[in-house]
């Protein structure tokens, strides 16, 4: 039994020409937070979502606790239930009110009653702070209260990992704060975290790690500390210049 | 979220314009439709002649009714198999779905009605008797079925356009989003994507039914008795062609307007909530 909750090795991904993915390796602990930031077009996102393989990998190995994903359709499905994913536009099933958006896969993948999906559901929308929307509609709801009805979807299917790509970047700015809220909870609780995201305050204050991208490889991975005070490429610099600056 | 289709858009739009009805705004094109249906039906009641066409006609009328309900429902379930194995990746079940929808759109439906009927079961039901299965024989089929069996093969190949479009009016982050919590491609095709294409598409799904009612009048090309059948019988043998195709003429306008009316009624309804 490893400690790695997620091993990458040698990932690539390829478009076309297009090296989205350049040779990627990375081990994530259990109960850590990871932050991964870059600029546009670095792979962040390609990473992610070769993790629970929304994304196929054109060549290299990704271990989810210990095992090697095959591709397998089966297998696919069960590691999939066990990792958490929230997206920058939030991806709600926008037919089924915020209780049903929680309820759907605890009931066709984990197999649990109506009953006890409800309750699950109620449990992670108070988490989320919003249990007085359940019966609304996604369309009804804000952008910040989409987000956190989409984390809580994720936290019903009590997950070893949750994966966020961007989770705030679509949000008005008076609602973000709310979602980092609900995420630096989580990390407090323990949750494993990797986090695609712009917000540096969230990596200051939550990240065990941080992980600078750049065409499609790996070039930083540090402390927060040794991020912001210590940077230790010209490249790394030459980012974290730009978007301090804002 | 968009519908594909919409029917009479220029009516809704002087409606949404200027927030309630105006004169001009009304629908008079609707009064008259139902006018000179009043007015027909209060003929058949007064005149003799006309109503001995229309007892007779009528008898065709339960025909045109089952015929086009029942080949609608199988149309949607060979256009909802088709569609989806237009979008499929799988290579042959993407290659028979875009034969069988290629192959119906590329003949007039008049043909297809006597290839279906006349060539198409036969043979099929031959095939099947030389497999084995010597349940039916040729003489067994109906021309009811038969006539069937070409509405809804026929019907089948446009609704699965209709599918295809509305399956991908649907972003992709929702079966991502589905995928990613561990739900197969099945299950997020019927409880995520499929629910929200449908809906889009109801509007131009109604459309079709009402097109379907009018197309059933093909059947009687294979002497099936639908109240077109009915009605040339009846002006063949009597010679009153005036009287019996006015008869024709009003029952399918009856039948169409009434149903386009439901239908608008229906759509906005959807558009509200
Ligand atoms: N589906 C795709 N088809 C073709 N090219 C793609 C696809 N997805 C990503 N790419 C390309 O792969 C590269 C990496 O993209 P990726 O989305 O991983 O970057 P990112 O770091 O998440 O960027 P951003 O900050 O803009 O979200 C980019 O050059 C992108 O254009
Ligand atoms: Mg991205």
């Amino acid at each position: 039994m490893t400690d790695n909750i997620i091993e990458i090795k040698n990932l690539y991904r390829y478009f076309d020409k297009v090296k989205a993915l350049d040779g990627v390796s990375l081990d994530i602990k259990r109960g850590s937070v990871v932050v991964v930031i870059g600029p546009s077009g670095s792979g962040k996102s390609t990473m992610l979502r070769c993790i629970n393989h929304l994304e196929e990998p054109t060549s290299g190995e990704i271990y989810v606790d210990g095992e090697l994903l095959t591709g397998e359709q089966k297998q696919l499905n069960e590691v999939r239930a066990d990792i958490g994913m929230v997206f920058q536009l939030f991806n709600l099933y926008p037919h089924l009110t915020a209780k049903e958006n929680i309820t759907l896969a605890q009931k066709v993948v984990q197999g649990r009653t109506e009953e006890e999906a409800n309750r699950i559901a109620m449990e992670k929308l108070i988490r989320v702070g919003i249990a007085e929307k359940a019966d609304v509609y996604p369309s009804n709801l804000s952008g910040g209260q989409q987000q956190r009805v989409a984390i809580a979807r994720a936290l019903a299917m009590d997950p070893k990992i949750m994966l966020f790509d961007e989770p705030t970047s679509a949000l008005d700015p008076e609602m973000i704060k709310e979602v980092l809220d609900v995420m630096l909870d989580l990390a407090e609780e323990g949750m494993t975290m990797v986090v695609v995201t712009h917000e540096m305050g969230f990596a200051r204050a939550a990240a065990d790690e941080v992980i600078f991208m750049d065409e499609g490889m790996i070039v930083e991975q540090t402390t927060p500390d040794g991020l912001f005070n210590n940077p230790q490429h010209e490249r790394t610099k030459l980012f974290l210049s730009q978007i301090l600056q804002h | 979220m968009g519908d594909i289709y919409h029917t009479d858009p220029e009516i809704e739009t002087i409606e949404d314009l200027s927030g309630k009805r105006t004169f001009a705004s009304l629908p008079w094109w609707l009064y008259a439709l139902i006018l000179v249906i009043v007015y027909t039906a209060w003929s058949v009641y007064t005149r003799e002649n006309l109503r001995e066409a229309f007892d007779f006609i009528i008898q065709g009328i339960g025909t045109t009714i089952s015929a086009a309900i029942l080949s609608y429902l199988i149309a949607i379930v060979l256009g909802l198999i088709a569609g989806l194995g237009r979008m499929s990746k799988n290579i042959i079940f993407n290659n028979i779905a875009t034969f069988y929808v290629e192959f119906i759109r590329g003949i007039p439906m008049l043909v297809l009605i006597f290839f279906i009927g006349l060539v198409g079961v036969p043979t099929a039901i031959s095939w099947l008797n030389e497999l084995g299965f010597t349940l039916i024989t040729n003489k067994d089929i109906s021309t009811y079925s038969r006539a069937i069996a070409a509405l809804s093969i026929t019907y089948g190949a446009f609704l699965a356009e209709i599918f295809r479009a509305g399956i991908q009016s649907i972003g992709k982050g929702q079966m991502e989003a589905a995928r990613s919590q561990g739900m197969s491609f099945g299950q997020t095709m019927r409880y995520v994507i499929l629910p929200q294409a449908i809906r889009n598409v109801l509007p131009a799904l109604g459309n079709d039914f009402v097109a379907m009612v009018k197309d059933s009048s093909l059947v009687s090309l294979l002497a099936v008795g639908d109240i077109t059948y009915e009605a040339k019988l009846y002006s063949g043998s009597s010679f009153r062609f005036k009287e019996a195709y006015t008869i024709l003429t009003i029952l399918y306008l009856m039948m169409t307007v009434a149903l386009s009316s439901l239908l608008r009624v229906f759509e906005r309804r959807l558009r509200n909530d």
